[in-house]
């Protein structure tokens, strides 16, 4: 029992992550039909940039809220200035977030050398509550609070504001929205900056949870949040809750109970049966 | 020339590798229904949205005088052109209210007492998620946006289509109100629509214009009818008098 | 729009099965004979002692500038072996890489870990080599555009954790394996063995220019850009896209599985950086480097790209009293090919090869293209 909780909570740590990411991504492929590899370059940004922050300042809060601003202020630079120059062309602008990807990569590399740092985390994060006699680490709580947080906000965003409705309304049917007379490039890049601040989130938080920033750190997390955002329906922001906390248990019960590594590859399968019984997806509407 | 408020010169559209548009000249005047027609096929659809931008277009289009045609769709939607689609196109995951609200632009009234005094049954509905209405009811609501600000311009895609007989006679009759507020092109295959509210009208064939002229004179002159519309005017009267 | 459309328009050119009529299909004569003088010259190299400085340290025929070769002209392959799905078919595949590893470890792995010998690890390459790309091609094929890719993706990624985790002790995990080497021919092993090296790796490229031409110039090649250019108009034809998509990716994967373990014996073993995305990724690069879907964009792509990964940092250090912060990026590679990729991407879609054959488009193509960056204005 006490092992079970332990693995449900981490489980649900995991699968905060993997919505932080995903959610972000669902939503940019959704409106703009990219699959976005510069996603794992802004969340390496975010991990990096909180480091540098949190140690200079001694404040990891401080250090997560300018991650999180550079990267959005970042992303909306690569919307605007990059991705808007391929009008629309997927494949291109698929090629262009992967050439970011590697260059961001590599220059991170160059600056900072290819081994990973120490994260200067807060004590209290690495402290353990018990739970049911389960010892669990703060920081596993602080990634649940932080993706309910985002789930809560990003909702109110796009049931109560008119940019969130031009956001659903445009990964639905983006011509008709240009055709009520909205520029829906400025929703655009406002996913693209929302997404990337949320990847820098997420950056940081693995960068916490780990105690380590690495040149690589955000290209292994990228995978399995493309994965959850096919499984969970391209464009589907609960769809990308709901595949989240699917993967991220599965995962966890399994690595556990069965082996270790094991709970990767059924989470591999999981997505084959997805898109050979449900090609849209959980909760998606239509695949592209 | 100058109460044409819409002026089409040499529009040429290719979708793909077909060339769908061949240099399609025509004007709309102020006021009244102007309808677009054609067999089906013929790029009425492509002409509208061609119009707007939303297919790749080369040739002037010019509205009120202002060439719009380098501009992007909705910098022309903005200079007051109302689109209702072929297919409705309404957000299915929005409620009606919701549909609304986007339609809703800035610089323009939005008219909701018209719009709910039009189509009351949209009002009854309007926290009711749009994929759940039924075809005459996303008809409402996709003419509803399109109503909702002050538009010069209104583009109706066949707006009868797949709607119930009595359904399209209350469209027509809400167009037919409308015409006071805006001017309308109007892409329709039902001609007893085009009788009740064409003023002037525009054939279409293989993707060029056939013949342009008053809508009355059109739909006398059995030969044209038949041969660009394929029916004949004994059919068409017959249908208007049903 | 399909991915196959947006394929066809990041091609920005009309399909080879277009051009190939006013191109290099015109004058064959002329173009055997270039080829034959080039590999001819390629074959000679290990004898001609000749020194280019900057450009390689050492004499060309010395072991390092042909070990440098022979990654060159894998890799080279292995770009080729993926244009064939990516440039030719518009299918875009995120785990070729796969098939590599598959053909490196399988390479490595029989020797190692069996009683059996060369022979037998190449025969089980081959037969992997075509099973696997059939079994997982015909499960992925059934989506297309970006869930093809990601499928493929997710599948490359759990060879790539087996890998690493390595349930059955085989793999070496991240460290890799080295090759027994005892069991490999003397020819093939030890420094002074490099040009025997080289030639493996020349006659791979070899093998697979022939087998990817010869594919192209075949019935189902024809089908290939196609179904690139118009999916759904070649099904209207009455051909079945999902029988010669499956057909390009077994071809393909297959010749990738080869190239593998080759890749194997040149690099001496087999390592898990050959399972990360990353790789895959730089195959991207070199096909769109040199230019998708053309004759030999990919080929060029291949072996520039590598060059510069690995010359790139001797380059710089070439170049006297450089400041540290000039420096320190130039020793990663992967930052300026990554730059010039974006680059590339934004200003020259067509790739290297472009920059030298530039086929004129037809009337059509160019009314369509006016068309577009009139749309796009």
């Amino acid at each position: 029992m006490t092992t079970f909780v332990l693995m449900t909570i981490t489980g649900m740590g995991l699968a905060a992550l993997y919505f932080l990411v995903a959610s972000g991504l669902s939503l940019i492929f959704g409106l703009m039909h990219v699959l976005n590899f510069a996603h794992a370059a802004f969340l390496t940004l975010g991990g990096y940039t909180a480091w540098l922050v949190a140690g200079a300042s001694g404040s990891f809060l401080l250090g997560i809220v300018v991650g999180m601003l550079v990267a959005a202020a970042l992303g909306a630079a690569t919307e605007t200035g990059l991705l808007r120059r391929m009008h629309g062309d997927h494949v291109p602008q698929v090629l262009l977030t992967v050439g970011l990807l590697l260059a961001f990569t590599a220059l991170v590399r160059a600056i900072f050398g290819s081994d990973a740092r120490p994260m200067p985390t807060p004590a209290w994060m690495n402290q353990v509550i018990r739970v049911l006699d389960a010892p669990i680490p703060n920081s596993r709580f602080v990634l649940i609070a932080a993706a309910i947080a985002v789930w809560v906000v990003m909702t109110i965003f796009l049931t109560r504001t008119r940019y969130g409705l031009i956001v659903r309304a445009g990964v639905e049917n983006r011509p008709m929205v240009t055709a009520l007379g909205i520029d829906v490039r400025r929703a655009f890049t406002l996913v693209f900056a929302l997404g990337a601040g949320l990847a820098a989130l997420a950056g940081s938080l693995v960068a916490a949870v780990q105690g380590a920033v690495s040149p690589e750190q955000g290209m292994t997390l990228l995978i399995f949040a493309f994965i959850v955002v096919i499984i969970g329906g391209l464009g589907s922001f609960h769809g990308s809750a709901l595949a989240a906390l699917l993967v991220g248990l599965l995962q966890e019960y399994t690595n556990f109970y069965a082996m270790v590594g094991m709970g990767d590859l059924v989470v591999v399968l999981l997505l084959a049966g997805v898109l050979l019984t449900r090609p849209q997806g959980l909760l998606g509407r239509r695949l592209v | 020339m100058s109460d044409q408020l819409l002026e089409v010169s040499d529009l040429n559209v290719v979708l793909g590798e077909s060339h769908v548009l061949h240099d399609v000249t025509f004007g709309v005047r102020s006021g009244g229904v102007t309808a677009l027609l054609g067999r089906n096929g013929v790029g009425k659809t492509t002409t509208m949205r061609g119009l707007l931008g939303l297919a790749p277009r080369t040739g002037t289009v010019r509205l009120a005088g202002e060439d719009v045609s380098t501009l992007l769709t909705h910098e022309i939607v903005k200079r007051g052109v109302g689109f209702v689609p072929e297919d409705r196109e309404v957000f299915a995951g929005l409620t009606v209210q919701e549909n609304l609200k986007l339609a809703e632009r800035r610089g323009s009234a939005h008219h909701y007492d018209r719009v709910y005094e039009l189509f009351p049954r949209l009002r009854e509905r309007r926290g009711q998620r749009a994929g759940t209405l039924s075809g005459g009811e996303q008809q409402m609501l996709a003419l509803a946006r399109g109503l909702l600000n002050d538009n010069r311009l209104l583009l109706v895609d066949e707006p009868s289509q797949g709607l119930a007989p009595y359904l399209v006679t209350e469209f027509t009759e809400v167009l037919a109100q409308v015409t006071d507020l805006v001017t309308v092109l109007l892409v329709e295959q039902n001609l007893t629509v085009v009788r009740r509210l064409a003023r002037d009208a525009v054939v279409l064939d293989q993707g060029r214009v056939a013949w342009t002229g008053a809508a009355a004179d059109l739909l006398s002159d059995e030969q044209v009818t038949r041969g660009l519309l394929g029916v004949g005017v004994a059919a068409a009267n017959q249908e208007g008098t049903s | 729009m399909t991915s196959v459309e947006a394929a066809t328009r990041a091609q920005e050119e009309p399909s080879s099965a277009v051009a190939g009529t006013g191109g290099p299909e015109r004058r064959p004569v002329r173009r055997w004979v270039i080829a034959g003088v080039l590999v001819a010259l390629a074959v000679a190299l290990p004898y001609i002692p000749l020194r280019i400085p900057v450009l390689f340290d050492g004499p060309v025929n010395g072991p390092g500038a042909l070990h440098l070769l022979s990654l060159m002209f894998v890799m080279a392959a292995i770009a080729m072996t993926y244009d064939l799905l990516f440039g030719y078919t518009g299918l875009l595949s995120f785990g070729h890489h796969l098939y590599v590893a598959i053909g490196m470890y399988t390479t490595v792995v029989v020797l190692g870990e069996t009683d059996y010998g060369l022979g037998a690890a190449l025969l089980a390459v081959l037969v992997l080599g075509l099973v696997v790309p059939l079994l997982l091609g015909s499960i992925c094929l059934r989506v297309s555009g970006i869930a093809f890719a990601m499928v493929t993706l997710a599948f490359a990624q759990a060879g790539a954790i087996f890998v690493v985790r390595d349930p059955f002790r085989i793999t070496g995990g991240e460290l890799g394996l080295a090759i027994a080497y005892q069991k490999l021919p003397e020819r093939l092993v030890g420094v002074f063995n490099a040009p025997y090296r080289y030639w493996l790796a020349l006659a791979l490229l070899v093998l697979v220019v022939v087998a990817v031409r010869w594919a192209l110039s075949s019935r189902p090649g024809r089908v290939w850009p196609a179904i690139r250019d118009n999916e759904p108009r070649v099904a209207v034809l009455g051909l079945r896209p999902y029988t010669f998509k499956l057909q390009v990716f077994v071809l393909s994967s297959f010749l990738a599985t080869l190239a593998g373990a080759v890749y194997a014996v040149v690099v001496g073993g087999a390592y898990a950086e050959v399972t990360h995305a990353t790789f895959v990724l730089a195959l991207l690069v070199m096909v769109v480097l040199g230019g998708t879907g053309r004759p030999y964009g990919a080929l060029v792509g291949g072996l520039v790209y590598t060059y510069l990964v690995h010359r790139l940092g001797a380059l710089s250090s070439a170049v006297q009293d450089l400041p540290a912060a000039v420096r320190a990026p130039l020793m990663e590679p992967l930052l300026i090919l990554g730059t010039l990729f974006v680059l590339l991407v934004l200003f020259l879609p067509g790739g290297l090869v472009s920059l030298f054959r530039r086929p004129g488009p037809n009337v059509r193509d160019r009314l369509r293209r006016a068309l577009r960056r009139k749309d796009a204005e």
